[in-house]
Parts: structure tokens; C-alpha cells; sequence
């Protein structure tokens, strides 16, 4: 029973690896959009114009390189703290080769116009089925993990894990059920308001479950593992989750703030938006609090460093949400490039720092090394690629802010101001200032694709021994 | 009953659960559990893999 009393890191190490692959596929795509916007001359074909590497670039960074990193660490803790090997290797095995045809066939689709034009569901439905067959078998290796757990208590990292994988099956399957006309096209199911309703509940919860509750669970593992020290209040941990978990589902409608949509709705979505501050920032100085009494780790620590900073742009952007939900702020803000710069903040800054500090704490665990290659390394990435966000969310802030007060702007007689191709071109010195952030962060992106290869190169694959049940009290 | 009436009942009991789960992670009996939790990923390593130069804790 050799296989039996080590974990299953073969499939935390295919996940990891492919997480820095499409990490660095995903970011060139933003840089080649981000430069057509510049220079338009760049859209060469059709199959390579904006509109159609735009959603590819979406679903890469969310899809590939996020989908990868959850599923890589979302293994790698369920094991450990459960102390049992992943239940069903061959079915760990499908997720993985499963979810890697899912990205291929999305950057085949995508640029060739096959889309069903629902913001990050673009994929059309014959993918659709794949993901669904994919993700359940997702939840059966997570749950089928849990059951079998060896430590009777399930660690709050699993906790956000798994409400991360059955709600991301619940908006899988509502937003995309559609009617299929051919292969390769096929209409949703709902019509009018209500499809944008629907749109966006799935479009912000997978903001809050994809990208807020799956990454929560690998800060509540790999802060406390990286700074040695316990969460500083396990309680509070509980009450994040609940908190979470019980408003962020009705946040969606401000996404649809002075449309069609109902008032009444409108105000709920604000206000749920609006209260979803406070467990958001509640989980935000749990994880920073942790490092209380051994703040002097942050000068010395690169990895810790990715995963504070990460932490501040969650609270950063989880301020800047709820107050773009309001109303009166968000018909300043809507349609503009600010919203551009808060989804950047929340990307780069939260979800891309927390997960390179994950990496590279697991990916030499993986290889039977104690640390990177090179930290030297790792130190330059993180300045690199905080740099690079600055820059970004700062260029499009202002140019959002612009830009909304320049639509607005009337003359004495109630004319426009402006028209809109004027917005435009004051927008061109931001948009060389965003490429420049991008270019940054993408060769942030670059060095750790470099590290991970030196780091793993001629290392033999390790797989960690289970603890025996009498250690696991102790 | 009404629809509504019902519909307002349920968001006022998810409440009342949700004061109640805040309540029961403050109460006294729970605290050596959670403090026994907050230790699961820090205990997760065999003594040899450790790697930590201080071995654990403070």
C-alpha cells in the first residue's frame, strides 16, 4: 500500500506548473489589448481584433490561470489538513486533463467569434458541458477528501474552498442554460432584463466565490503556514465565512444600476454591496493581524510580502467596490475606465499576489526543496509587479474619473460638452501608462516563469508522507 | 400566507441563524477548539520535512 501513505502532489504539481504557464499566456493577451487600444492598427485580422482576445484574456486569467492555482492549492490543503491522500486519483487525474481541454478549446473558440456574448460565459455550450463534467467531478475528489478525513475538524481553508466549488457549480449551470442551435451556437434561456439579471448574479459571484472565496481559502493556509504562526482569531475566521456566504449572493444588480432593471432590486444590490464590506474587511485584518508580534518577518520574507501586499489590495478593493455600488458614485464611475482599474486592483493586486505567494511556498515543497531557486528573484518579482499595479490602477483612475466627469459635462444651453471621441483621446497618455504597469507586472510574471523552471529543473517530483493517526493529536 | 409574508420570514430567520453562528463562535466552550483549529495547517508536517528554522510556534 505504498501509494496509500503518501499525498496525491501529482496533481497539485500538473495544476501549479500549468498556473505559471497560463499565468504568463493570459497577461501577454492583456498586454496585446491593452496595446491595441493605443494603436488600433494592432487588430491585424479579425481573429486577433480586440473583441475577440478581450474575452480570451478574461478567461485566461480567471479560468486558467485562477482556475489552475485553486485547484492546485484547494488539493494540496484539503489533504493536509484532513491528513488523507485525495480521494480518487483517476478522477483528480480527469479534473486535471479535463479543465486544461476546457482552456484549449477556449482559446481555439474565442478568437474564431464562437461566443455566446455573456460576459466571463462567453464559452459556447458543448464546452459548457465539458466544465460541468469537469466541476462535478471536482467536488466529488474535494468532498469524497473530506469524508474520509483523518482530523475531525474541517480547517477553515476547506471551508471557503468548498462553498467556492458547489456555488461556482450553481452559477454554472442557471447562467448558461441556453437552447443549442448548431455546434457551435446556441441562444440563453432567458430574455430581456431577466438574462441580464441572471448574468450578472453569476458575474459578480463568480467574482465573490471564484476569485474572493476560493482565494480566501489559500490566504487561511498559506499565511498562517508562510509566518509560522496560527490565524490570529479563528472565531472571527468562522464569522467571515458565514458573513460571506449569507450576503454576497444578492450584490449582482449593481452591476445593472440605472437600467431596465427594477429600482427596488437596484437598491438591494447596493445594499447588500454596501454591507459586504464588513466581512470582507473583517477576513482582510484577520490574515494581516496574523502576522502581529512577528512583523519583522515582512522585511526579511519576499513570500510574506506577496501575501500582505495581497491583502491590502483586497481591502483596497473591497472598499472601492461597495462605494462604486452606490448609486450616485456609480453613475459617475459605470461604463468608464475606473471600473476597469477596480477589477485590476481586485486581479493583480489580490488574486495574482496571493496566489505567486502560494507558489512559492508549495512549488518547491513539491520537488523536495526547502525554497525557490533564487529568492533574490522572488524579492524582484514582487517589487516588479507591485510597481506595475500602482501604475495601472492609478492611470485608470484617473482617466475614469475623467472620463465620466467629460460624458456628464453640459453647456449652458444643455448641450454635450464633449463628444465622445474627445473622452477618447484624453484617455491615450492613461492608456500608454496602463500598458507600461501591464508590461511590468507581465515580466513579474516572466521572472517567476524563469525561477519555477531553475527551482524544478532536474529535481525529482516528492511526494509528502502522510502522518500517522496518533501524530496528528498531538 | 402571503408570498412576501413568507419571504420575509425566511431572510429574518437567516438573520437570527446568522446572530446565532456569531454567538455560538463567541461562546466559552468553543475556545480551545478554535484554538486547537487555528493549529491544523501548522501542525501538518512531519518532523523531518519541517523546515522551519526555529521549529514552530513563537
Amino acid at each position: 500500500m505504498q501509494s496509500q501513505s503518501t499525498y496525491n502532489y501529482t496533481v497539485v504539481r500538473q495544476f501549479a506548473i500549468m498556473t505559471v504557464v497560463w499565468g504568463i499566456v493570459g497577461m501577454l493577451v492583456g498586454l496585446i489589448i491593452a496595446a491595441q487600444l493605443i494603436w488600433p492598427e494592432l487588430n491585424l485580422t479579425s481573429w486577433l481584433s480586440y473583441g475577440r482576445l478581450r474575452p480570451l484574456h478574461t478567461n485566461a486569467v480567471i479560468f486558467a490561470f485562477g482556475g489552475s492555482a485553486l485547484f492546485a492549492t484547494s488539493y494540496y490543503v484539503v489533504q493536509r489538513t484532513c491528513h488523507v491522500r485525495l480521494f480518487g486519483d483517476w478522477l483528480a487525474s480527469f479534473t486535471f486533463w479535463g479543465w486544461q481541454a476546457v482552456i484549449v478549446l477556449a482559446v481555439v473558440t474565442l478568437p474564431l467569434g464562437m461566443t455566446s456574448g455573456k460576459e466571463y460565459a462567453e464559452l459556447e455550450w458543448p464546452i459548457d458541458v465539458l466544465i460541468t463534467l469537469v466541476w462535478v467531478s471536482y467536488a466529488v475528489v474535494f468532498f469524497g477528501t473530506i469524508a474520509k478525513r483523518k482530523i475531525p475538524h474541517i480547517y477553515v481553508a476547506n471551508w471557503f474552498f468548498g462553498a467556492f466549488i458547489i456555488t461556482v457549480a450553481v452559477l454554472h449551470l442557471v447562467n448558461s442554460a441556453a437552447m443549442p442551435v448548431t455546434l457551435t451556437k446556441s441562444y440563453s434561456a432567458y430574455a430581456g432584463v431577466q438574462d441580464a439579471m441572471v448574468q450578472w448574479w453569476y458575474g459578480h459571484n463568480a467574482v465573490g466565490f471564484f476569485l474572493t472565496a476560493g482565494f480566501l481559502g489559500m490566504m487561511y493556509y498559506f499565511i498562517p503556514k508562510q509566518a509560522e504562526r496560527p490565524i490570529y482569531s479563528y472565531r472571527l475566521s468562522v464569522v467571515h465565512f458565514w458573513a460571506l456566504i449569507f450576503t454576497y449572493m444578492w450584490a449582482g444588480p449593481h452591476h445593472l444600476h440605472y437600467t431596465a432593471l427594477p429600482d427596488w432590486a437596484q437598491s438591494i444590490g447596493m445594499i447588500f454591496s454596501l454591507v459586504l464590506l464588513a466581512p470582507s474587511w473583517g477576513g482582510m485584518i484577520n490574515g494581516i493581524m496574523t502576522l502581529s508580534g512577528a512583523w519583522y518577518k515582512l522585511r526579511t520574507d519576499p513570500i510574506l510580502k506577496f501575501l500582505v501586499v495581497s491583502l491590502s489590495f483586497y481591502g483596497m478593493s473591497t472598499f472601492e467596490g461597495p462605494m462604486m455600488s452606490i448609486k450616485t458614485v456609480n453613475a459617475l464611475s459605470h461604463y468608464t475606465d475606473w471600473t476597469i482599474g477596480h477589477v485590476h486592483s481586485g486581479a493583480l493586486g489580490w488574486v495574482g499576489m496571493v496566489t505567486f505567494g502560494s507558489l512559492y511556498y508549495l512549488i518547491p515543497r513539491l520537488y523536495g526543496r526547502t525554497e525557490m531557486y533564487s529568492m533574490k528573484l522572488v524579492t524582484l518579482h514582487f517589487w516588479v509587479a507591485t510597481i506595475g499595479i500602482v501604475l495601472y490602477i492609478a492611470a485608470m483612475w484617473i482617466a475614469g474619473v475623467m472620463q465620466g466627469l467629460m460624458w456628464r459635462a453640459v453647456n449652458p444651453d444643455g448641450t454635450l460638452t464633449y463628444a465622445f471621441v474627445e473622452s477618447v483621446k484624453a484617455t491615450y497618455p492613461y492608456y500608454v501608462v496602463r500598458l507600461l504597469g501591464g508590461l511590468l507586472y507581465f515580466a513579474g510574471a516572466l521572472i517567476m516563469g524563469w525561477n519555477v523552471y531553475r527551482t524544478v529543473v532536474g529535481q525529482k517530483a516528492v511526494d509528502a508522507p502522510i502522518p500517522a493517526p496518533a501524530a496528528a493529536h498531538a | 400566507m402571503d408570498i412576501n409574508l413568507a419571504r420575509s420570514l425566511i431572510t429574518a430567520l437567516l438573520f437570527i441563524i446568522f446572530i446565532g453562528i456569531v454567538l455560538w463562535a463567541w461562546s466559552k466552550g468553543k475556545r480551545k477548539d478554535f484554538e486547537e483549529a487555528a493549529r491544523l495547517p501548522l501542525d501538518d508536517d512531519l518532523p523531518e520535512e519541517r523546515t522551519d528554522r526555529k521549529g514552530r510556534g513563537e
